[in-house]
């Protein structure tokens, strides 16, 4: 998986809820584990015609993975820069509203937030909520961060390098990687709610309905409009995901809960 | 500086001020429910999107290539055996690999 896209399990919970945290044990193995995909996107990012500065440029400076898959691969397709980079922005707001969440529980000074930015992801958000107190957060979210952005970029680096030296990237199926890592990133969510998989079958209607009659790219972007649609009709199925989160449900994309379903807000007082 | 250069770091400068604009705007502004839900529902509908495009079609048109869609299909079977992200990656690419090898295309 991809940093900024798939949600951690949150540490500590379920069957071993008793267990002192261990933010910095658990955030390298996280890191460690998600970081290794890297290679996957450095893979892609080469094979769409990226060159493997750029693929590392994006993974240095975005760090945040299903962004990048979404731009090589609006780029793989023949689509425009433009609705690329549109489409790649759009998949980054979810990152605002882990920002609001980490801001409540990290309380950085304004100096500071500049570089916490950066690491604001699916992952290193799972992992900080999920501690019982702000110094543990603290701690679980250095110790993901700083893995995970490490090992995402050398990877990268390694991915792209090999798939350079690769022949056809068609005859090693580099083709199906992109489709096969979109898929992957969203599993977990079209398992945990109706409106997800209903959002994803009217997205993908919606992009291949429209597929022969609109410029490459813009119908992926237009697909954004059964997001809307969703999150217009049924608004107040967070119930349903805080739970699924709760039972070790990994959210690719979405906001990560705390075990209990409380907000950190909650359980600081 | 290339376009793509130029949308690669767009794209970064995009992404970066998102994640900076959570840590600094009021709590308030993002509160709404529908918002919260659109946010989360928004990396579905487009990572969706773009897997059916890529994998059905090529351009303006369809183009439905039985390795490639064969390979996909491998990354379902492993994603329903609950295989980790890079196994269902490597899974989808050998299929369509080896479809291809054996002079299926």
């Amino acid at each position: 998986m991809a940093p900024g896209s798939r949600g951690a399990e949150p540490a500590g919970h379920g069957r071993q809820r008793d267990r002192p945290p261990r933010p910095v044990r658990d955030g390298i193995g996280l890191g460690l584990a998600v970081g290794v995909s890297g290679v996957a996107f450095g893979a892609a990012a080469v094979s769409s015609g990226l060159t493997a500065w750029q693929a590392c440029a994006l993974s240095v400076l975005a760090f945040t993975g299903a962004s990048q898959f979404a731009l090589v691969g609006v780029i793989a397709s023949g689509g425009s820069l433009l609705a690329g980079t549109a489409g790649a922005i759009l998949l980054g707001s979810r990152n605002t509203l882990y920002g609001l969440r980490l801001a409540e529980v990290l309380r950085p000074r304004v100096l500071r937030k500049v570089p916490l930015a950066v690491g604001v992801i699916d992952e290193t958000t799972a992992i900080t909520l999920a501690q019982p107190d702000p110094v543990t957060a603290q701690k679980a979210f250095t110790a993901t961060f700083w893995c995970l952005y490490l090992t995402w970029n050398l990877a990268t680096l390694g991915g792209a390098l090999g798939a350079g030296r690769l022949g056809s990237p068609q005859a090693f199926g580099l083709d199906v990687v992109g489709p096969a890592a979109f898929l992957a990133l969203i599993w977990p969510r079209l398992k945990s709610g109706r409106t997800e998989r209903l959002v994803a079958l009217a997205a993908v209607a919606l992009a291949l309905a429209t597929t022969t009659v609109l410029p490459v790219g813009v119908p992926v972007i237009l697909a954004a409009t059964a997001a809307l649609a969703g999150a217009l009709a049924a608004p107040a199925a967070t119930g349903a995901h805080a739970s699924a989160s709760a039972q070790g449900e990994a959210s690719p994309a979405g906001a990560p809960a705390a075990p209990d379903g409380t907000s950190p807000a909650d359980r600081a007082t | 500086m290339t376009a793509t250069w130029i949308a690669v770091l767009a794209t970064a400068a995009g992404c970066y001020a998102l994640k900076l604009a959570g840590l600094t705007v009021p709590q308030r502004i993002l509160a709404s429910p529908r918002v919260r839900r659109f946010a989360e529902l928004v990396p579905v509908a487009l990572l969706a999107a773009l897997s059916a495009v890529q994998a059905a079609t090529n351009g303006q048109a369809f183009d439905l290539d039985p390795a490639r869609l064969a390979g996909l299909g491998a990354a379902v079977v492993a994603l329903a055996l609950r295989a980790p992200f890079l196994v269902v990656i490597v899974v989808a690419a050998a299929t369509a690999a080896a479809l291809r090898a054996a002079g299926i295309s």
